[in-house]
């Protein structure tokens, strides 16, 4: 019978620090909450998130749990509990499983740091519909239920060129969050510290661009799979100097793999775009089935999102408007499509698979016939496989290893 | 070269279990096809047997053997193994060696295999998680019906008024038979209509290319299906001599291939 072969990816050094400021931010939220001597916003994981930390909060973000939930494979016990109360099981399962897991009274936290016991009570929670509206139905729902001010941003959807009365329309709806901020926080807006955090935030927007872009190297010296792990900092603490000092860290370290041409999968021979959510419970199965064909999945679209080069200190509110409203997210299919092609080039990339999340229309970037158009323009192969970000009953593991084996066949034969 | 040289392929499907023997002219010189059941290395081994004992020679005389299919892993004298949307290209492109698009429709999956005019495959898909366009869909729907499996290919075929089912879904589809059993539609309409759903679901998956092959044991057992595919689409479809067999050819040209 045929072995399985035992490559796996080479695991990152940094990832000690990562972990221990990651553990400080959750206690430190923790603590806040109990003791209420720091006030609490959530927001979305691309939300205004400068602004909030400027105005003296912390900021927690339920994206991040939900994804917590997902890799550690909770989600599909919780998304029921949600569905039970009316929230379909075909609508993002970032909040069926979040909303879910907090009507049980269970978070992943208490697992991942001890002595946590919940997650931690917002004072005001903040959307930016850029990513989609289920964030606005979720936060909706929280603030509900702790009778706690919702504050949001809408954004345009589907946009082409970002032009200038974008950007002013998602300015003004910044700034008009201010009188509210001031009172929920008890602080007075500064606008010199919101230049600050928005400079740090620009600082480790830079270096998780440098990071992620190291993997244009051949062989890359990482993966999609450390990407989704190693962006943490880059969705929750952004704006921050650890987050700064964390990736300067770890570039550091891919450079010295570049340096001595150290390669994240052993013997590459493909190279891989992933378009799409990753599949949060499949991390390490997709990770190493992907190391066993000597192919790495090397960069992706998801990981990218946390790159705001348009951030500028000097105008905070405007760049900040239009950073986040320049996201690929935000978008129209054919400026989409023209980033991605870019990124095949600039990653010198074999093959692209689009992963057809079931539950998050807004990532799945493969039912209007893009992934035709693109295969047609740029001559790249392309697989969609069908799955989810979080709710595991959604997929296959036989089809997607069928599916991805014989993909990598199909490059072979090339 | 010995013509007692002999290549095996596997093809453990989530239904049935594919073995082919070709000698070193590639000639197809035993074969054998079980139910896949509970145990796939005990169904592979029963199906290498006979194929051997049919092809009158030993397993002394495998030079490769390379499995494919859903058990494809589990098969525990493979040498290898490839994927079978490998082994349908491989399998189409050795009877009909030309660009074709093939469609395999398994017993709980379907694909669609793009290939060039060298063989080379250039794209394919595999159906959802469900089994709409499948042999289960027909496994089911002949439950409800009650008649057997084998007899729905005869009754379609007799059919002048085909019923239409719309839904996409096999529980929905089986209320819709329900209800036009319930209304009084013959049995030979209601067979045809779900066979005509079971290639629209197909057809659906993907543009089809000029030339068409059908493999698969869905329509091994079913030719009916693939004259009403012909119908449809307008123009001929090939079928290989033992379309249930194509994996496993695929499988044994793959092992041969290596071979030098
Ligand atoms: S973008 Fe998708 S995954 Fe993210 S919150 Fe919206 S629906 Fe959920």
């Amino acid at each position: 019978m045929a072995e399985e072969k035992k490559i796996q990816r080479k695991m990152i050094k940094a990832t000690g620090e990562m972990n221990r400021i990651m553990a400080d931010y959750f206690y430190e939220l923790n603590e806040a909450a109990k003791t209420g001597e720091k006030k609490i916003a959530w927001c979305t994981s691309v939300g205004p998130a400068e602004l909030l930390r400027a105005m003296g909060f912390l900021v927690y973000f339920p994206e991040n749990h939900g994804a917590m939930l997902g890799a550690t494979r909770m989600s599909t016990d919780f998304i029921p509990e949600a569905n039970a109360i009316g929230y379909s099981p075909d609508i993002c399962s970032y909040l069926t499983s979040d909303v879910g897991a907090y009507i049980k009274g269970i978070t992943p936290l208490s697992k991942a740091y001890k002595g946590i016991e919940s997650v931690p009570k917002p004072d005001v929670l903040v959307f930016n519909t850029n990513q989609c509206r289920d964030v606005q139905d979720w936060f909706a729902w929280y603030a509900n239920e702790f009778r706690v001010p919702l504050l949001g941003i809408h954004t345009h959807r589907g946009v082409g060129d970002v032009g200038e009365s974008h950007v002013q329309s998602i300015a003004k709806q910044m700034q008009a969050m201010v009188p509210s901020l001031e009172e929920i926080s008890g602080n007075k807006f500064d606008l010199d510290e919101l230049k600050r955090v928005v400079k740090l935030s620009r600082q480790c927007s830079d270096l998780w661009k440098e990071v992620l872009d190291t993997a244009a190297n051949v062989p890359a010296p990482l993966t999609f799979y450390d990407g989704t792990i190693h962006m943490g900092p880059a969705v929750v603490l952004r704006g921050t100097q650890q987050a700064v000092d964390y990736y300067k860290l770890l570039l550091a370290e891919m450079q010295e793999r570049i340096a001595n041409n150290d390669a994240a999968v052993e013997g590459e021979r493909f190279r891989i775009y992933w378009e799409g959510m990753p599949v949060w419970g499949r991390l390490s199965t997709h990770s190493k089935m992907f190391a066993a064909l000597k192919t790495n999945v090397l960069a992706s679209t998801y990981c990218n999102s946390w790159i705001f080069t348009d951030f500028d200190p000097e105008d905070p509110f405007t760049s900040m408007a239009k950073a986040y409203t320049e996201l690929f997210i935000v978008r129209s299919d054919k400026a989409k499509e023209k980033y991605i092609k870019d990124m095949l080039a600039f990653f010198k990339v074999d093959g692209i698979i689009y992963h057809d999340a079931k539950t998050c229309p807004n990532n799945s970037n493969c039912r209007y016939g893009m992934p035709q158009r693109l295969e047609k323009e740029t001559g790249v192969p392309s697989l969609i496989i069908n799955g989810d970000l979080n709710d595991l009953r959604l997929l296959s593991d036989e089809q997607t290893k069928t599916n991805v084996e014989a993909f990598i066949e199909q490059l072979e034969e090339r | 070269m010995s013509l007692k040289k002999i290549y095996v392929g596997t093809d453990v499907g989530s239904s049935r279990t594919k073995v082919a023997i070709l000698n070193a002219n590639k000639d197809l010189i035993g074969y054998a096809v079980e139910k896949s059941g509970t145990d796939f290395s005990v169904t592979a081994q029963t199906c290498l047997k006979a194929s051997l004992e049919m092809a009158r020679v030993t397993s002394k005389d495998i030079t490769k053997s390379i499995s494919t299919g859903y058990g494809r892993k589990n098969v525990l004298f493979a040498d290898e193994t490839k994927t079978e949307i490998g082994c349908h290209a491989k399998g189409c492109y050795h009877f009909f060696p030309t660009s074709l698009t093939i469609i395999d429709i398994g017993g709980q999956d379907n694909k669609i295999v793009k290939i060039d005019e060298k063989g080379r495959r250039t794209g394919f898909k595999m159906n959802r998680k469900c089994a709409a366009g499948t042999g289960a869909f027909l496994e089911e729907m002949s439950a409800r019906l009650d008649i057997p499996l084998e007899e729905m290919d005869g009754l379609a075929a007799q059919s002048q008024n085909m019923v239409k089912l719309g839904s996409f879904c096999t529980v929905f589809s089986a209320t819709e038979v329900l209800e036009n059993i319930r209304q009084g539609k013959k049995v030979t309409d209601i067979v045809k209509g779900v066979f005509f759903s079971v290639i629209k679901r197909v057809l659906e998956m993907d543009a089809l290319t000029e030339n068409v092959v059908m493999t698969g044991g869905v329509v091994a057992h079913n030719p009916y299906l693939v004259k009403m595919t012909e119908e449809i689409i307008g123009r001929k479809i090939l079928v290989p001599l033992h379309p249930q067999l194509t994996g496993a050819v695929g499988a044994a040209l793959y092992a041969r291939e290596n071979d030098g």
